[in-house]
């Protein structure tokens, strides 16, 4: 199956209660396999195509505010659009998936797979304070995984998650095991899960506010910091990477989603050559693994950040390391992918091998 | 085994389901596979390429800079993709179109006429899979019984009554593959 259409078959599967989009390519097959499904027929779930993507950002924070478990998908042009809506679902304190399968920027672009939006996806994309939680996926599985995985996380935080995709993990067939079957959640059970917070009918109890509006700046500085406290704990909790070959590695690649494919690849051509190289993969990239990475630090001799960017994932690599060793970047823009080949020139000439 | 693919094309010409009923069938002798597609704004009429991974290990990049194979439908996906075979790979072309053919020695080099044995059967419609019967007989990754079960898997059910045409269509192919360069 293709990526994104394993993204809609896993939000069936893992008992989501609503789908909210507008096309765009590379992600439309998750809107075209959902109305292919048709699993209102099946498990109830609403699929509704909306007429903007602002439109439906805004029926997911409209949906997550009754504690239901509802996301939404679109490529970088769209989420740019949706920035808005997420961070007013972050300052509800709102759980929902979004995923976004990333195309080449700025403005329209392209419509090839890029992994320029990695800043909008970790440093908040909107305004305020806040951040998604955000996972890469580096294969079709994890397409899969991940969906079930983000609305537990969303969930559990009461904080919009978000994939972190793009055209080549979307696009690409390869074998997946799909999750057995959940049922959607029943109102006992959202009542239980989400029934602090959620809206679904005052009934004898005092009423609930879902705003993220406080007119008082001290009431806000407050809110603020208790979001901040909640981030420290996701931080604290929640990082998950991978480490390939790293053990006896004389040089890291970092790379996050189809970069870290496409490394592996170069770590079997580097190693023909004698070159010891291993590959550190963050699967969060908010809360990005941080500590994990600042270990390699004084174990290798360099590390360079391969991502299909002008260089974004690479600060958070110069943060964790802290000046230990020589951090440097490598990669294809606007839409063109990087061949393992190229990605095995680029870190020989960075490093002057 | 690992065997890394191109096939590359005219949008309309069965590229991109030549190689998903070619990725179907690795899936049915418990293979692992990738199909990675050029997606774009091309329909039919433009170019269309695909590549297909088909191992026994756990696939890495999904996308190549050279192939073992390349299966090359069109003048200009022949210009972009012969020099990115590997040395001792495969190429298999069809001639129709064909104005500058393939100049290697270093590679095995297979023609096979597609297009032109698709229309004297009657039907244009089996022109990818008679290109993959061709493909089979020079490289048998994959045996045909697995073929017809990944059409089974790959195609809508009310489409099964095509699978006898397209195992037959692979069987023309076979009959009719040519050595060109042979190493």
């Amino acid at each position: 199956m293709k990526g994104n259409e394993v993204i809609a078959e896993a939000a069936i599967r893992c008992g989501c209660d609503g789908y909210f989009g507008y096309p765009i390519t590379p992600q439309s097959e998750v809107m075209e396999t959902l109305m292919l499904r048709k699993p209102w027929e099946e498990t109830g779930m609403v699929v509704l195509q909306a007429e903007s993507e602002v439109a439906a950002i805004n029926m997911v924070y409209g949906a997550a505010t009754c504690g239901k478990k509802v996301m939404t998908s679109s490529s970088s042009p769209g989420v740019s659009l949706k920035q808005e809506g997420i961070t007013y679902l972050a300052g509800a304190e709102l759980p929902c998936l979004v995923v976004d399968v990333v195309r080449g920027g700025p403005g329209l672009g392209t419509i090839q797979p890029a992994q320029s939006d990695y800043f909008q996806a970790t440093k908040g994309g909107g305004h305020g304070d806040y951040h998604l939680i955000v996972l890469a996926p580096a294969s079709v599985q994890e397409m899969n995984d991940f969906v079930d995985l983000g609305f537990e996380l969303a969930f559990k935080y009461r904080n919009p998650a978000m994939i972190l995709s793009d055209g080549v993990i979307g696009q690409m067939m390869e074998k997946v095991e799909l999750s057995p079957f959940k049922p959607r959640w029943t109102d006992e059970e959202i009542e239980k899960i989400s029934g602090s917070w959620a809206l679904r009918g005052k009934k004898n109890r005092e009423h609930h506010i879902v705003t993220s509006l406080e007119l008082d700046p001290y009431g806000q500085e407050k809110f603020n910091r208790k979001l901040q406290a909640k981030y420290r704990e996701i931080e604290a909790k929640e990082v998950r990477y991978e480490e390939i070959a790293c053990e006896d590695a004389d040089y890291l690649l970092i790379a996050y989603g189809s970069s870290a494919r496409i490394c592996q690849k170069t770590v079997d051509l580097a190693r023909e050559q004698g070159i010891k190289v291993g590959i550190f993969r963050p699967i969060t990239l908010y809360p990005f693994p941080m500590e994990a990475l600042a270990k390699w630090a004084g174990r290798v001799k360099g590390m360079l950040s391969v991502e299909m960017s002008a260089g974004q994932m690479v600060y958070d690599v110069r943060l964790a390391v802290n000046g230990k060793v020589k951090v440097e970047h490598y990669g294809r823009l606007g839409g063109v992918i990087h061949a393992p080949e190229e990605v095995l020139e680029g870190f020989k000439s960075a490093f002057g091998l | 085994m690992t065997e890394e693919i191109i096939i590359a094309g005219f949008g309309g010409q069965g590229v991109l389901s030549m190689g998903k009923i070619l990725a179907y069938s690795g899936i049915m002798q418990d293979q692992e596979v990738s199909w990675m597609p050029s997606y774009g704004p091309e329909m039919r009429g433009g170019t269309a390429n695909v590549t297909v991974i088909i191992s026994d290990e756990r696939i890495s990049s999904p996308v190549l800079q050279r192939f073992d194979t390349g299966i090359i439908l069109n003048q200009q996906s022949l210009d972009k993709f012969e020099e990115r075979i590997k040395p001792g790979g495969t190429l298999l072309y069809d001639p129709n179109g064909i104005t500058r053919p393939p100049v290697r020695k270093d590679i095995n080099i297979y023609r096979i006429e597609g297009a032109r044995l698709a229309a004297e059967n009657g039907n244009p419609k089996i022109f990818n899979m008679i290109i993959m019967g061709g493909f089979l007989k020079v490289k048998p990754i994959v045996k045909v019984e697995n073929v017809e079960k990944g059409l089974q898997k790959s195609l809508p059910e009310r489409h099964h009554k095509l699978i006898p045409m397209n195992i037959e269509a692979i069987r023309i192919g076979m009959e009719h593959v040519e050595t060109e360069n042979r190493l």
